[in-house]
């Protein structure tokens, strides 16, 4: 962590969250020499504020490649928890029990019914396991539940993890295979001069043959220097967050989840709001009201603290995957489900930008998309 | 093992731990009977388990938390002794009741 | 008594804190006919120092001192003034716009107040040692309190161990009670002594000096005192057993104990202050942070002060003063009536007199770096039992400050919401880095900052902005 004067790397990665440590990771143990450049300690980070799923239903309305893209992640997901287990010695509790969306009445049922309907009707969808289930059959499976719970949607390859035990994994697993992480080193600016990119920092400039912004919302100003555009819409979601409590909820609903330190997690929330530090407390408030209709016990745990974070976001949801066309081997890799695609970030997307292009099928995820919509 | 003096006569108050009756006096918070009780830990906390007794004695430590009268996780600094009251010391996490 | 449902919503002055600081800024604020709303965690008024004056079993005066019993003068003002007290009470929340979180017998509420005088106090510094977290180690403050609330003190064998003038003070009162201490083992740092040698001069003129030396002049006369003790190690399976220490110039040696009590300082209690998003800094003297405020203790948000040891360690008398003018700052901004206010311009040059020879103090029993920067398995954060080690490990994978540190290493994550190991977690890690504490920073505590329900938060009101952002979502 000393002050950077120019080095040669392979690939530089702007950003050392979820995504920016999950690619530079991928790149790493297939033997890149990389850098991960990454701000200070007191900037917003989605990496430290999220809900830790690894989730598939219901992802990729709009757009059925996303959700093959997902399914592909979680069922890679294993996989990359055991090999950075075994690599690292840091366990990250990964699970994938199965995840429920929670029905309070008839009609927020039959509403999820539709959505799920139009979801796999889609063209081109993938085919996986969702079903809607009844309160018999979510009291069998989750006893816990309140008699306020009508039904749900059930998906077996939901699941979740340990959000900030992943985010140390790839720090360990970076730090092994010999990556240079650079924190508090923002980059200012890039250049593409003789087939290299230059990186400016405040403590000095940075060379590589490849960059990758994966820079959470400040991808949108980094991504011009390379020619690309990239719009976000970063939004703020809240938590609140429980007491230890012995286990008494294995399967992740999608806004309640009991951690692996026994913890429980309760959401969600969404504002058009940038500022991280506000929490508005009848926002928790109806969050712990919904919470106890679902688990009624879960009225007498002590909520130790909430915070609000805020999502990546990109202007339609999905992920944007990119490349220079006027500055090849400059990559951008942004999306909001960090937790969920970070199999995907390190198994499939890192051995694409090693190859020097991202494969075919991620062209639909290119923000050129959302210029044909602005068009549209 | 904690020695009491006082100035003026103190009123027994009757509480239970873990299930044994013992003799607290007004104005003693339930940590303070605790320690006078000379009962070593009050918990096993809930990460790994280790001994763990009062240690702040003015609410920020979090390290005295025990179930009164059916409420787990209360902090037993914080809380004056009432005759009656069941005190009961917590082994690890607190299961989720009904 | 009033209850939590019968509290009116909206207030002129709320206070936070039954203490010196907390009482005296309340009665001024409700003298002057402003309506004034003062919430305490504890049973009874006092705060920590004039803890239980009310009700304290320990009645003889030259037991605790008459500092002590100047606390029951302060309560007898107090309790006449008009001030609306409600003991028993958190306040685990608190925003810019003076609107406050509140909990009483498991219910919760919101009120508003146009000036908030924070006065939560201070904690004991933590005390990172091998096996601080053992049963039967306790603080010196907390044991002093058990003393004066229930007339309770150590028997067996006590060994104190620590710097700081609250040590010779509780070992003064607990003597007088009858107690018996093995062994004070005093951690000053040697080195201190000569950077302490320059602020002299004001202490020298102060009250201070009297005060403090003939405390120590009783304790020494029946206890033992091991001076300049480096380290120590406290020993024991499921509870305290024996102490190790090692000294300056002699070998390591071992007291056999069954309560050890530690003490190397108090710091400002800052979370409600910090949760609020009041600027804080790192004061380099008192090795702590300290809010940005005046003299009246007014902070970088307008409707909030802050005032007594919460705004910087100085002591009962200041924290009286502190509280008068933040209670004359209320009045002037809220146009309660002038007439028999204190003197703001006397209390300033009092406060003034009274916080320049802490200096002195400050920099005599700075607690030494060993003793404030753990290494190995020493646990820093008891909640999450996070040890020294780990946290070192962590910073060099690049952690460069208390928040990432939090999210690699869970510290600071537990229910204290670091309290306990915030300022430890600071210091490893400009340590560490080798860059001072006030680039480092410290994470900030989320409300609550002291435990709600999950059904006490869910009985709280909510908008319509609320629900648009919780039921309007698009998933």
């Amino acid at each position: 962590m000393t002050a950077g004067t120019a080095r040669d790397y392979e690939v530089a990665i702007i950003g050392g969250g979820l995504v920016g440590a999950a690619v530079g990771w991928g790149l790493a143990r297939l033997g890149h020499r990389v850098a991960v450049l990454d701000e200070g300690d007191d900037v917003r980070r989605a990496s430290r504020g999220n809900f830790a799923l690894v989730w598939v239903q219901s992802k990729g309305l709009g757009m059925a490649e996303y959700a093959g893209w997902t399914v592909r992640s979680s069922n890679a997901w294993a996989g990359l928890a055991d090999e950075l287990r075994r690599e690292t010695g840091v366990d990250v509790h990964f699970e994938r029990p199965g995840g429920f969306h929670l029905a309070l009445s008839d009609e927020e049922l039959e509403t999820r019914a539709q959505t799920l309907r139009r979801l796999h009707n889609q063209p081109h969808m993938v085919g996986y396991e969702t079903n809607m289930l009844g309160a018999a059959e979510i009291r069998r499976m989750l006893p816990a539940v309140g008699p306020e719970v009508v039904g749900g949607s059930y998906c077996p390859l939901d699941g979740h993890v340990n959000s900030q035990g992943l985010l140390k994994a790839l720090h360990t697993g970076l730090a092994r295979h010999g990556a240079r992480y650079q924190p508090g080193q923002r980059v200012n600016g890039i250049k593409h001069k003789d087939g290299a990119f230059r990186l400016s920092t405040a403590k000095g400039e940075v060379v590589a043959g490849k960059v990758v912004i994966a820079a959470g919302n400040a991808t949108a100003d980094l991504a011009p220097m390379v020619g690309l555009q990239v719009p976000m819409l970063p939004e703020r979601g809240q938590i609140i967050v429980t007491e230890r409590v012995a286990p008494f909820l294995r399967h992740p609903i999608v806004n309640v989840r009991q951690t692996d330190e026994g913890t429980v997690m309760i959401g969600d929330s969404r504002e058009e709001v940038q500022d991280p530090s506000g929490i508005r407390i009848g926002i928790n408030t109806l969050m712990a009201k919904r919470a106890m209709r679902y688990f009624p016990a879960l009225a007498q745990l002590n909520v130790i603290r909430t915070w609000s974070a805020i999502r990546v976001m990109t202007k339609d949801g999905f992920p944007i995957y990119d490349q220079s066309r006027t500055m090849p081997g400059a990559f951008v890799v942004t999306c909001h489900s960090g937790v969920t695609l970070a199999a995907n970030h390190a198994l499939a997307i890192a051995p694409m930008i090693a190859r020097g292009a991202l494969d075919p099928e991620l062209d639909v995820f290119s923000a050129r998309r959302l210029d044909a919509q602005a068009h549209a | 093992m904690l020695k009491r003096m006082h100035d003026r006569p103190l009123v027994p108050v009757g509480i239970t731990i873990d299930g044994r009756p013992f003799e607290a006096k007004a104005g003693d918070s339930v940590a303070a009977a605790l320690l006078a009780s000379a009962i070593g830990a009050t918990r096993a906390s809930p990460v790994a388990g280790s001994p763990r007794a009062p240690y702040c004695l003015m609410g920020v430590c979090f390290e005295c938390l025990v179930t009164i009268d059916g409420v787990a996780n209360r902090q037993a600094c914080m809380i004056p002794v009432a005759e009656g009251m069941r005190i009961d010391r917590q082994p690890g996490l607190r299961e989720i009741g009904p | 008594m009033t209850t939590i449902t019968s509290l009116a919503a909206d207030w002129d002055v709320l206070v936070v804190g039954a203490g010196p600081a907390g009482m005296a800024a309340a009665t001024v604020a409700s003298r002057a006919g402003l309506s004034t709303l003062l919430v305490d965690e504890g049973p009874s008024p006092g705060g920590q120092i004039w803890r239980a004056v009310t009700t304290t079993p320990v009645m003889r005066r030259p037991v605790l001192g008459d500092d002590y019993w100047c606390g029951a003068d302060a309560v007898r003002a107090f309790e006449r003034s008009g001030t609306v007290y409600l003991p028993a009470t958190t306040v685990w929340s608190l925003d810019g716009q003076g609107r406050a979180g509140l909990s009483h017998g498991g219910g919760a509420r919101i009120v508003t107040a146009s000036r908030v005088i924070v006065a939560t106090g201070a904690l004991e510094r933590p005390f990172p040692v091998p096996g601080w977290t053992l049963p039967g180690v306790m603080t010196v403050g907390g044991a002093q309190g058990l003393l004066k609330a229930s007339g309770l003190y150590p028997g067996g064998r006590l060994v104190i161990a620590g710097t700081g003038p609250l040590i010779w003070l509780y070992a003064a009162q607990l003597l007088r009670a009858g107690g018996r201490i093995e062994a004070i083992l005093d951690t000053t740092d040697r080195r201190a002594r000569y950077a302490a040698a320059a602020r002299l001069p004001s202490f020298l003129a102060s009250s201070y000096l009297g005060k403090g030396l003939a405390l120590m002049a009783e304790v020494r006369r029946r206890v033992r005192v091991v001076g300049k003790v480096t380290s120590l190690v406290i020993e024991g399976d499921q509870k305290v057993d024996g102490v190790r220490y090692a000294c300056a110039r002699r070998q390591e040696a071992r007291l056999p104990a069954n309560t050890v009590l530690l003490h190397q300082g108090v710091v400002p209690q800052t979370s409600l202050a910090m949760a609020a998003g009041v600027r804080h800094r790192w004061d380099d003297d008192q090795l702590c942070f300290v809010p940005e405020i005046n003299a009246d203790g007014a902070t970088s948000h307008e409707r909030i002060a802050i005032a007594g040891d919460s705004a910087g360690i100085a002591g009962w008398e200041a924290a009286v003063t502190r509280g008068h003018l933040a209670g004359i700052a209320a009045v002037r901004a809220l146009g309660g009536t002038g007439d028999g206010l204190p003197d703001a311009a006397a209390c300033r040059r009092r406060l003034a007199a009274l916080e320049g020879p802490r200096g002195f103090l400050d920099r005599l029993y700075r607690p030494a770096r060993s003793f404030r920067i753990p290494t190995g398995d020493t646990i820093v954060c008891r909640c999450e039992e996070v040890r020294a080690g780990e946290i070192e490990r962590a910073v060099d994978l690049g952690c460069l400050g208390p928040a990432q540190l939090k999210s690699f290493t869970r510290a600071g994550m537990g229910p204290c919401q670091g309290r306990l190991c915030g300022l430890t977690v600071t210091e490893m890690i400009a340590s560490r880095r080798g860059v001072p504490q006030a680039e480092v920073g410290t994470a900030r505590p989320r409300p609550p900052v002291k435990p709600i329900t999950v059904a006490e938060l869910a009985s709280l009101p909510a908008g319509e902005q609320d629900l648009a952002a919780v039921i309007g979502r698009r998933r």
